[in-house]
Formats: structure tokens, sequence, C-alpha cells
């Protein structure tokens, strides 16, 4: 189980992902080694799942992001693998999320320009399997991106 | 903005798996010398595209089991009532993620909880007391997955 030396240290390394883990340390008010060997075990045991870089995709040209929400056929047993597995083969999802509730569905979809938006709408997204409707949300900015939980 | 070749892609794709990867690691991966895979990364971090990292921790492991996307539409708008929201929404710290969207509702909330009656306690007190704040939908996240995305 994790204790308070623990906690501490992930509450350091959520709110600064990108720092060392000498910061991190420091910051935890703990010894450097001890921080490497309680991260390490962390990830061990799979509390730390990853640790993945950010792409900013605007620095690559993508200047559209849209969230779209799926209500699926749920008279099809196979609707939510089919859609999945066929979602995955488009590169510009970035995120595949299922829901409980109103969306069953989201998928996060990048493109260049709204015209390059159109043609992956068009021909990646309105022919995937099994979808009864479709919403749309163009996001405008993020004012929080934090994977901080209150621990 | 930069022109990527098939070894910029290579770097990418490895560290958005795993960021952790040292120039030496990566450089054997992508059939690089240490220094100039080194070189590679400081050139894609300088151009704005490699943006720091994300940690993916187990939520659950740390006693957060449920994940709540909310969808937000505000009562009243303009720029204040905008600047209001956006404070106030921000500095809860179960809001994990907060974007402004274009569409069927005006926000995007991610909301982090211990489980059902601890959402609700953060819905009621927190969410539902929000300035501005109209109709709330919810939907509970069931399974997430990052993609690579089109690189």
């Amino acid at each position: 189980m994790l204790d308070d030396t623990d906690r501490r240290l992930l509450r350091q390394l959520l709110a600064d992902p990108s720092a060392g883990t000498a910061d991190i340390a420091e910051r935890s008010g703990v010894a450097a080694a001890t921080a490497w060997r309680r991260l390490e075990r962390m990830t061990e045991q799979g509390i730390i799942r990853a640790q993945e870089a950010i792409i900013d995709w605007r620095a690559l040209g993508y200047e559209v992001e849209v969230s779209l929400r799926f209500t699926l056929d749920k008279t099809e047993p196979r609707a939510f693998d089919a859609f999945i597995a066929a979602a995955r083969s488009v590169p510009e999802v970035l995120n595949i999320e299922t829901f409980l509730g109103r969306v069953d569905v989201r998928l996060n979809v990048i493109a260049r320009d709204m015209r390059h938006y159109q043609e992956i709408y068009r021909s990646r997204i309105l022919t995937l399997p099994h979808i009864t409707d479709i919403e749309a949300l163009m996001l405008i900015s993020t004012i929080k991106n934090a994977e901080a939980l209150p621990i | 903005m930069i022109d990527l070749d098939e070894t910029d892609r290579a770097i990418l794709r490895s560290l958005a798996a795993d960021a952790t990867l040292s120039a030496g690691a990566l450089g054997r991966r992508v059939g690089l010398s240490q220094p100039a895979a080194w070189r590679r990364i400081r050139r894609l971090e300088e151009a704005g595209i490699l943006a720091g990292r994300r940690i993916s921790v187990d939520r659950d492991a740390l006693g957060y089991g449920v994940t709540v996307f909310l969808g937000i539409k505000l009562a009243t708008k303009g720029r204040v009532s905008l600047e209001d929201f956006e404070r106030a929404a921000t500095a809860i710290p179960e809001v994990q993620i907060v974007q402004h969207v274009l569409g069927l509702f005006d926000y995007r909330l991610r909301v982090v909880a211990r489980d059902i009656a601890d959402f609700e306690r953060i819905l009621r007190r927190r969410i539902m007391t929000l300035p501005a704040v109209g109709q709330v939908e919810a939907n509970v996240l069931l399974t997430e997955e990052h993609r690579p995305g089109p690189i």
C-alpha cells in the first residue's frame, strides 16, 4: 500500500510530470535515492502506468481539434468492438473513450484545417460502423489539463 | 514549422509511448548515436513539438474509482461570465480538464471522484454552484485509450 512518502512523491510528480527525479525528491523532502526507489516500485506495481511525451499537434500544423460524441446502435451486439476497431485505423483519432450515459463513445479528432477536417469527417468518420447519432464539439481552448489528483 | 523525416517520426512515436527513454536507448532504437539522438530531441523540443510529459496513473489504485465528463452550458453569457466560470472551475481540485468548446455545450470538464456518492457531492456542492452554470450533462468514463496520432 501507499504511505505518506509515496503520496507526497506522486503529488509532486503529477503536478509537474516533466521534472526530474532529483527535483521531485527535493520538493517532497525525500532523499533522491529513496525517491528513485519508490517511484520505480510504483511503476512496477502499475500505479504509475506510463510517462508519455506530449506532442503539440498545433506545432505540427494541426489547427483543428474536435470532440466527436457517438451514440451506437445497441441492437447490434458487436457495435462497440467493431466501431472501436475501425476508429483505431483512423490516424487522426487521438483518443477513444467509452461511457455510461447518453454518449456511448467519444473520439478526439485532429485536422490541419476545416477543409481537412471535412475530408476526414466524410471519408473516415461517417463510414465507421453502427453509428446512430453524432454530435460535435469544436475545441476553442484548453484552460486546464492536469493529471493531478487530490491525494 | 519544421519538416520531419522518418527518423524524427520514429523518435516521436517512441517518446509518445515512453518519455523516460534516454537519448542512448532512443538512438539504438532508431539507428543513431547517443549525441545525434540528443540533438534531434532538442530540435523537436525547440520547435515546440515535444511539449512536456504526461503521467498516466492507475486512478482506481489511488482511490479515485470514478471519472466523469461533464458537458456544461452557461445560463448567461458574456466575457465576464466566461472568465468567472473558468476561474472557479479551474480551482476545483477534482476537476482535471476544463475546455472551452463550441457546439451543444460551452465547456467540457473532466472530474475525478472516489465513488458515485463522492461524485454527487462534487456535483452538488462544487459544479452546480459555479457562476453562470446552466444545463449539465454527465457521462461516466468506462475505458480510455490514447492513440499515437498521425505521425
